[in-house]
């Protein structure tokens, strides 16, 4: 059971970590897209399991 | 367009400077050079078959004398954001001469949270014990299994088996989860390794080193099951006259559970003791987190706290530095062993080599780590 609820984390972070990259691709401020791109950092160094 | 590859590529580079950093970090080897009396390595993994190749599949240095005798278990890093626990342990297993009964060791008993630092802490990744051949470095460490090892947590941590409502991160808190469970977390199954190991082993007492920030009641103390109270009190009156420091005793509440000093004790037939050192660093009213204030253990807003009698341990310009933390958890274990050896004859445990408070404070502890490049690689063992 732990298995499962620790992948099903690891699918939702892959889920916000494509939201971010496609909202940083449709956006046209520079100050927003810098945003997406440091939110996004967490999202991939845990993906990556480096954090 | 190429505004948006620009930021993204200052964004990789980012995350590849911070993961190397982490990388490197949860990565870091420390060398062991095995004492003379270290007659094998074993894992936890050979008490619990399903640790077997887990970060917490760790070492268990076995410290056997010519005679047979007791059996003791020393558990370091249990938190490895407490390093006087570990460098007493590391100091035991590369330098005591066992004359009669066994001591178990293990440096890192949870090595998962050795390999992460406190998520918003500003904790350094590492510190460096200075010694004669140059200094050798020991991973930071939080109190809580990594979470790339354990994850996600629940709302709710409910200890098993006693289903007591316990703060949720404590489900990776080693020190929160004995008796542990076969199928349980990693932080669980490491607990019920360990239980493994005292029941096997036939272990008389397990000693748990850790220290405490000074704004925590339960400091400088030693915590005692119940069937070591007897022990820890003689333990106590004989390092407050004799051993140059003083140290209180405390019992092990019955109605806490999950805790080392309790459920070691309840679930084998074991005596269990907590050892605790003051460790300024932990102090939430600390000042800057970095590596002098955890080896110095001096601060200016801790002292501040104690001038205002917030504190439950008395701190002042000097501080509180390694090398008295870790004399304080050496000499209190051998005081426990030569008062256990005097009444229990037939489960004495007698050694040497391991230093007392005083030679800690005088020479340092890097003057009791061995240089690893002086040994055979093939004799090298890492953490």
């Amino acid at each position: 059971m732990n298995t499962i609820v620790t992948v099903l984390y690891y699918l939702l972070t892959a889920y916000v970590a494509v939201l971010l990259v496609a909202n940083f691709l449709k956006d046209r401020k520079w100050q927003d897209e810098v945003l997406y791109i440091i939110v996004l950092i967490p999202f991939v160094l845990r993906l990556l399991r480096l954090k | 367009m190429k505004r948006k590859i620009a930021i993204a590529a200052l964004g990789a580079a980012l995350a590849f400077f911070a993961g190397l950093s982490f990388t490197r970090s949860r990565h870091l080897r420390e060398p062991v050079v095995p004492g003379p009396s270290v007659s094998r390595v074993a894992h936890l993994g050979d008490y619990f078959g399903p640790l077997k190749g887990t970060v917490n599949d760790v070492n268990v240095y076995v410290l056997e004398g010519k005679e047979p005798g007791g059996t003791v278990l020393l558990l370091g890093g249990t938190h490895p954001e407490e390093p006087a626990g570990r460098l007493a342990t590391w100091i035991f297993a590369e330098n005591a001469a066992m004359a009669k009964g066994r001591i178990f060791v293990i440096l890192t008993a949870n090595r998962s949270a050795s390999t992460v630092t406190r998520l918003g802490g500003a904790y350094p990744p590492d510190f460096t014990i200075p010694t004669a051949w140059g200094g050798q470095k020991f991973r930071m460490g939080d109190r809580w299994s990594n979470p790339l090892d354990q994850w996600p947590d629940p709302e709710v941590y409910l200890h098993f088996p006693t289903r007591q409502e316990l703060a949720y991160v404590d489900i990776r808190n080693l020190n929160r989860a004995f008796p542990g469970r076969p199928n349980g977390t990693l932080t669980e199954k490491t607990c019920y390794a360990i239980i493994e190991l005292i029941r096997r082993e036939k272990v008389d007492i397990a000693i748990d080193f850790h220290e405490a920030e000074l704004q925590y009641p339960v400091i400088s103390t030693i915590v005692a099951h119940q069937k070591g109270a007897d022990l820890a009190a003689a333990a106590s009156m004989f390092i407050s006259s004799v051993e140059g420091f003083a140290i209180g005793v405390e019992n092990s509440p019955k109605a806490l559970r999950g805790l080392s000093h309790r459920e070691i004790g309840d679930a084998t037939d074991a005596i269990s003791l907590l050892l605790e050192a003051p460790e300024p660093f932990l102090d939430a009213t600390r000042g800057r987190t970095n590596r002098e204030l955890l080896l110095a253990g001096k601060d200016e807003f801790v002292v501040r706290a104690g001038k205002r009698g917030l504190l439950f341990e008395k701190i002042d310009e000097k501080g509180w530095p390694i090398d008295i933390r870790v004399g304080r958890h050496t000499s209190t274990v051998l005081q426990i062993l030569e008062i256990w050896s005097g009444d229990n004859p037939a489960k004495a445990v007698v050694l040497s080599g391991v230093p007392r408070y005083t030679d800690v404070v005088q020479n340092g502890t890097g003057a009791y780590l061995k240089d690893p490049r002086t040994v055979d690689p093939a004799k090298l063992v890492f953490e």
